[in-house]
């Protein structure tokens, strides 16, 4: 049993202690925004903020977070995809297939949410979730563009 | 940005309605009680007709398009989308899309062609006929405006869905006059003419993605993500040795763990515990007691396989596919002669969705819900998996989370997922591989090596250039039936003599081409780009140690050679421009170039690279000039271009599949390492269109990508790169 704030709604669950909150979130909550890529914590599809802060979800497990924790998810980060983030990867058309975007969307606004004005060192270092279809380039110019418009 | 935002932000809800509605050829926009049976949701419904196989359009003048091929990330569907509107003379802010499904396509005598989604074909092997099918559209909709205003259809004038007659001055638009067209013959094939390229306005421009914004909020939905009422879901592990097999396991042992259905056989080799939850399946699969018998390929290692391709090397069993004048002999008398070995690793693909299939089984009907690349193929592995005629099975194609030839040609995780639906008839069942299961069964790229020979007589001209390629065969594994008299051509890609699609592009007075295949216990298969990529690293690596000892630039090197491969010429022309090729670079920066043609298309990269005493490599930049014919999607030629970089710098730097005990080392990206956004360099994408022919684009720009890098490096140390991955190689 856990409880759990998530995009601002109490959920009470039945769940195992151990189970990672990528799994509650997409099996119990039923928000399939957030993804499973690879279940150690490597890739960042499964990006979820907690408390403002970026975490990986499969590798947190649900006993670990308490019920006062705000979690939020892709579908949690704004009304109608009007984040300054999510503004920016329409106009840079970042997507291709589109799985690790959630993550990536999650880690950008994180970092920009921080720092207002990243440099593309801090960039290198806030994103480090995996994108197999190589839209890097696109990700980078998207939270310049976010940063301005933010400005 | 405007047309993206014109995209249905379907629900949940509605989405389920939606793939079933695509099954019935209507267009999307209603909305069922969620859990509807969805064979219901496919009776027909009242919704605009459609005008042909390919175009629907509403009253409100909303354009449906209907797709067939996959979109995984290639941009497919924008692409064809703009083809089919820019015949149709359609507002594009009104234009939507739809996948069709292979079931339908099959019930209408494929209508839409071939669904499958590889060799980078999707836009050049359909764009005529969906150029055709716009363009009759179009014919069909003003045949209607002239018969209900009784004029001639010459006189008639159409743009943007607006339809004018200048002589009465009257206008109507297409959604008014659709229905009254989905009544018309359609015109004679013979009298549709297709627009030029000089006249598009839609095409061949950098429009937006039509499907970008449901993948900005976390509301499009995956096959990983569906959810229907009493779902269970299933976890599987296949022996780990590839070859071995299955021989018990210990059900009681989980079966009172949380959640657990049932564990059931899945084939062979294969065993799934189904659960309420993926988590719980997957917990209780990792505390199963599994007996198997590893057999013979447990033998084998990454050593043994290298061993046997080196055979290869200087065997006598090679076949020869291009033989020109006497090279052995050139080579023998040659004033210089020039010797390399190079090796290439397994790769696999690594798709950030790792496979999943959803099936639901009865004794009369089988669906499944599948993110391939290859519709029709999955359509009949259900068939056969399920045991139920095709006309009684559907499935509902799921866009891929990257595809890259995995989901192509073998369909192994929809035999797997209807074996497991079968055991729980009625019930929707989704398996789910995890990240090590997908990493550990792979259709991998071919592992290969090449020994390499090249004379150069005293003027510094290439004489005599001998390629032994050895290596494991894709058609060997997957369809040998493709391999003629023994001779696979197909691990010669990008070294035919043959024009069109993937031709050798230099002129050498003696020239022998080889091949000799080396198949290990290790599945193969097309991963982006396929043979391209190995041979363009041994060929365009290898010229540029033959220009090196030649005494010549690179990239004069190669113009000399090129002379009588003017497309081949072009690209290094506009890559060389762009790039600034031969002005000078800040201290420690070197270039490097590459060469080559894949899927009708036509790479050249140069790459900017440093060098650091520990041999850590920096690259800088990258310039990708490309020649696919026509241009549809700029934008999109230059996001694949990105991706070709990113994924082709993995291989480069850090992705190799080893085999140990008969199975892959490299389980998840802890040891599979790929390329991260800091690494990344900045990428610019050069169009050189010559317009006369249609290339591919998702895979023709991987193959220049490390040899342009690899030379790069070359020329920063004066030491050749010859093995993949440079990961932990000394390169100063």
């Amino acid at each position: 049993m856990a409880r759990l704030n998530i995009n601002g709604k109490v959920h009470d669950v039945q769940v195992e202690d151990g189970t990672p909150l990528l799994w509650v979130i997409r099996e119990q909550v039923g928000l399939t925004g957030t993804k499973y890529g690879c279940g150690v914590a490597q890739c960042g599809a499964c990006s979820v903020h907690i408390n403002g802060e970026v975490r990986r979800s499969c590798m947190t497990p649900v006993s670990s977070v308490k019920a006062e924790d705000r979690i939020v998810t892709i579908e949690g980060l704004s009304p109608n995809s009007s984040n300054p983030i999510q503004k920016a990867w329409l106009e840079h058309d970042v997507p291709q297939c589109g799985y690790c975007q959630s993550g990536q969307i999650m880690a950008a606004s994180a970092l920009l949410a921080k720092n207002k004005n990243p440099s593309d060192k801090d960039i290198d270092t806030a994103m480090t979730n995996i994108c197999r279809c190589g839209t890097y380039q696109r990700i980078r110019a998207a939270i310049h563009t976010a940063a301005k418009a933010k400005a | 940005m405007k047309t993206a935002a014109k995209q249905p932000n379907l629900s949940r809800r509605k989405f389920m309605v939606a793939t079933a509605a695509a099954s019935g050829g209507l267009a999307l926009g209603f909305s069922l009680p969620f859990g509807a049976d969805l064979a219901q949701a496919q009776a027909p419904l009242a919704a605009s007709p459609e005008v042909n196989a390919w175009v629907v359009i509403k009253p409100d003048d909303t354009v449906v398009i209907r797709i067939a091929r996959t979109e995984m990330g290639q941009g497919t569907l924008t692409g064809i989308a703009q083809l089919v509107a820019e015949e149709l003379e359609c507002d594009w802010k009104k234009v939507t899309t739809e996948m069709v499904t292979p079931g339908q396509n099959l019930a209408r005598k494929r209508v839409w062609g071939d669904m499958a989604t590889g060799g980078s074909r999707g836009i050049r092997g359909s764009e005529v006929y969906t150029r055709a099918g716009g363009a009759a559209a179009r014919m069909m909709l003003l045949q209607a405006a002239a018969d209900e205003w009784k004029v001639p259809v010459g006189e008639l004038t159409v743009s943007e869905s607006v339809i004018r007659h200048a002589g009465s001055n009257r206008m109507t638009t297409y959604g008014k006059v659709s229905a009254a067209a989905a009544k018309i013959a359609p015109p004679d094939p013979k009298t549709i003419k297709l627009k030029p390229y000089t006249q598009w306005k839609i095409a061949g421009k950098p429009v937006k993605r039509l499907d970008t914004a449901p993948k900005l909020n976390g509301s499009k939905i995956y096959a990983i993500d569906l959810k229907f009422p009493g779902m269970l879901n299933a976890a599987v592990k296949s022996c780990e040795v590839f070859g071995g097999k299955l021989v018990s396991f210990d059900d009681a042992k989980v079966a009172k763990m949380a959640g657990v259905k049932r564990v059931v056989k899945v084939d062979d080799a294969t065993v799934a515990v189904v659960a309420d939850t993926w988590w719980h399946a997957k917990t209780a699969l990792d505390a199963l007691p599994i007996v198997w018998d590893e057999g013979e390929g447990a033998k084998a290692s990454s050593a043994t396989i290298a061993k046997n391709l080196e055979s290869g090397l200087t065997s006598n069993d090679a076949f020869a596919d291009t033989t020109i004048g006497d090279t052995m002999k050139a080579l023998a008398a040659a004033p210089k002669k020039i010797e390399a070995v190079y090796s290439t690793p397994f790769l696999s693909h690594a798709t950030m969705e790792p496979m999943t299939c959803t099936a639901k089984i009865t004794a009369d009907r089988a669906e499944a819900w599948v993110p391939t690349q290859n519709g029709d193929q999955a359509l009949a592995a259900l068939s056969e998996t399920a045991g139920i005629p095709l006309d009684k099975c559907e499935v509902y194609k799921m866009d891929p989370g990257g595809g890259f030839g995995r989901r192509v040609t073998i369909p192994d995780y929809v035999h797997k997922a209807v074996n497991i639906a079968r055991q729980f008839p009625g019930i929707h069942v989704k398996m789910i591989w995890s990240r090590e299961e997908d990493q550990m069964h792979g259709f991998y790229r071919p592992i290969s090596q090449a020994r390499m020979a090249g004379a150069i007589d005293a003027q510094g001209n290439l004489q005599a250039l001998h390629i032994r390629v050895s290596g494991q065969s894709i058609n060997a594994f997957s369809n040998p039936a493709a391999i003629k008299d023994g001779k696979d051509v197909r691990q010669l890609q990008g070294l035919w003599k043959e024009p069109g699609d993937a031709q050798f592009g230099y002129t050498v007075p003696n020239l022998q081409i080889e091949y000799a295949m080396r198949n290990s216990h290790v599945p193969v298969g097309p991963w982006r780009g396929v043979n391209t990529n190995q041979n363009g690293i041994y060929l365009e690596c290898f010229m540029d140690e033959l220009a090196k000892a030649a005494g010549k630039d690179p990239v004069e090197f190669r113009r000399t050679l090129m002379q009588k491969h003017p497309k081949h010429l072009g690209v290094l022309n506009a890559v060389a421009e762009k790039s600034g090729w031969g002005r000078p670079l800040p201290a420690g920066v070197h270039r490097g170039v590459a060469v080559f043609m894949g899927y009708a298309s036509y790479s050249a990269a140069v790459a900017e690279v440093s060098v650091s005493p520990k041999s850590e490599v920096k690259v800088h930049r990258m310039v990708i000039a490309t020649d696919c014919g026509n241009v549809v999607n700029p934008d999109q030629i230059a996001a694949q271009t990105d991706g070709a970089v990113a994924m082709g710098l993995s291989a480069l730097f850090f992705n190799e599949i080893t085999i140990d005990k008969g199975r892959v080392v490299e389980t998840n990206f802890h040891n599979y390492r790929i390329l991260q956004l800091a690494d990344m360099p900045k990428v610019e994408s050069v169009l050189a269109p010559t317009h006369d022919f249609w290339g591919g684009v998702g895979e023709p720009t991987i193959c220049v990508v490390a040899p342009a890098v690899m030379n790069a490096i070359f020329a920063a140390t004066g030491k050749p790169v010859r093995h993949l991955p440079i990961k932990n190689q000394k390169l100063v």
